[in-house]
């Protein structure tokens, strides 16, 4: 089993990379984990992981910008191989990014990725640091990850969230003066807004799951 | 809920641990990466390495040491220390840190933390404040920004100073009170309250910790999201775990698994 980290010079992969190879040891996948920008080597990968930090046009533009990788992911999903998009890489599953300005997503989960407003004014943007997740619907993602008030912590880094238009699309949200959308999830695809690669136990573990994840 | 983060902090010079660490078995105390493994298992919510190397030769040291420990540690790594250009960060960014430390740079030229910020995105650019108190005892409180170490003035407004950066692009404020730092007298909490309330995103109470109530005050008082402390944790004094059932017997909401 292949697993390609799409490198589209979106900041620094080497600990998604090393989580991914060192999850996929503990679950006893075995196969190949790796880090790449060539859309050939992608097109060949079981499974695709779509990380990115920084602003959501900037990713677009950047996942763009090499030719042919956004193709190779799309025929990826369209023939029901499993996808993860982490952080902005989740976001870019959305119709619209409105972050600085209009910038369209991939279409593949209804909604819109918006500022995170907290109910409580004193709450500090960017939602930064560790929190528990509260579980909407089951997904084999989260197979055997202790989720709720006393559960497992995930880290967060991020201003902006997916408010998804489908209720059935979220499967776990965060409490931050208010719902944040954590994870989602439709047929073959999921994304997370916390980063599993940071977020030892719990990040392991919904590593372990997506690789073993059968759609 | 979001939890309170504890996070130690290492001062790294020419590849190595200054002082080094005891507050474990280690084969080599002085071996950043070493002691990042062990923060990691220790349940640190994240680490930060201050790189104090001064030769220009050693420089590149620090890179290796982030990379190995970004490949070993599953948790958040701040790298801050002689931070002066974009490509600095880009090469610690690449390296393996997830947020990069800015302090006297940004001193010196507000724009490199706009420019910073809009390469990297906001949530990897930190900006350090090294601050110390300058009003007269009976005289209302205000804070200067210092660098060197606390040696040289610079007469800029520190609340200001932190306004001005976040406007600019800064999505985390590392707060050390130059009074308090190596002190053990707890944080200077105006201070950390002031510039806490003054900026929208998330402040680092650092400088002073000397018992695990400082810890808690920090948040409490202070307003931070986040407590950095060095010594206390080095020498073993306190465990990270004690440190946290500490505050979370204050009410503050940490992180236990």
């Amino acid at each position: 089993m292949s697993v390609a980290i799409i490198d589209y010079g979106s900041g620094n992969l080497r600990s998604a990379e090393k989580a991914f190879q060192r999850a996929a040891r503990e679950h006893g996948v075995s196969g190949d984990v790796g880090v790449t920008g060539d859309p050939d080597v992608a097109r060949r990968a079981d499974r695709i992981v779509l990380p990115g930090v920084g602003a959501f046009r900037d990713c677009r533009n950047g996942l763009k910008a090499i030719e042919g990788m956004e193709q190779v992911i799309f025929e990826h999903v369209a023939a029901s191989r499993p996808f993860l998009g982490i952080c902005v890489g989740m976001q870019l599953m959305a119709d619209r990014g409105l972050e600085h300005e209009e910038t369209e997503g991939f279409g593949w989960i209804a909604g819109d990725v918006v500022r995170i407003e907290p109910t409580d004014p004193n709450l500090k943007i960017p939602h930064m640091g560790w929190n528990t997740l509260v579980e909407h619907s089951s997904h084999p993602l989260l197979d055997g990850i202790a989720l709720g008030p006393d559960g497992l912590h995930a880290y967060f880094v991020h201003s902006y969230h997916l408010a998804a238009a489908d209720e059935t699309d979220i499967v776990a949200t965060s409490d931050y003066g208010g719902p944040v959308t954590a994870i989602v999830a439709r047929d073959n695809l999921a994304g997370t807004q916390f980063h599993p690669e940071k977020s030892q136990t719990l990040g392991l573990a919904l590593i372990g799951n997506f690789l073993n994840w059968r759609p | 809920m979001l939890k309170a983060r504890v996070i130690p902090c290492l001062d790294v010079k020419d590849g190595r641990v200054v002082k080094g660490v005891n507050f474990v078995d280690l084969r080599d105390a002085g071996d950043p990466v070493e002691i990042a493994k062990a923060y990691d298992a220790a349940g640190a919510d994240e680490l930060c390495f201050l790189d104090i190397t001064a030769s220009h030769e050693n420089r590149g040291i620090i890179f290796d040491v982030v990379s190995q420990t970004a490949e070993q540690c599953f948790m958040p790594l701040t790298v801050g220390g002689g931070v002066r250009t974009v490509d600095d960060i880009r090469r610690l960014l690449l390296a393996g840190a997830d947020k990069v430390s800015i302090n006297t740079a940004a001193v010196r030229d507000r724009q490199f933390v706009r420019a910073a910020a809009e390469k990297f995105g906001s949530q990897c650019i930190v900006v350090a404040i090294d601050a110390k108190k300058v009003s007269k005892a009976g005289a209302p409180d205000k804070w200067e920004i210092f660098t060197h170490g606390g040696r040289t003035p610079t007469g800029i407004d520190a609340i200001e100073f932190a306004e001005e950066v976040v406007d600019l692009g800064a999505g985390e404020i590392l707060l050390t009170s130059m009074d308090r730092d190596g002190t053990g007298n707890g944080f200077d909490i105006a201070l950390t309250r002031a510039i806490s309330d003054a900026v929208p995103v998330p402040v680092i109470a650092s400088g002073g910790v000397g018992n695990l109530d400082h810890m808690a005050e920090g948040i409490v008082d202070g307003g931070a999201t986040a407590v950095l402390a060095a010594s206390i944790f080095h020498f073993g004094t306190y465990t990270i775990a004690e440190a946290k059932q500490h505050m979370a017997e204050r009410g503050v909401a940490v992180r236990l698994d």
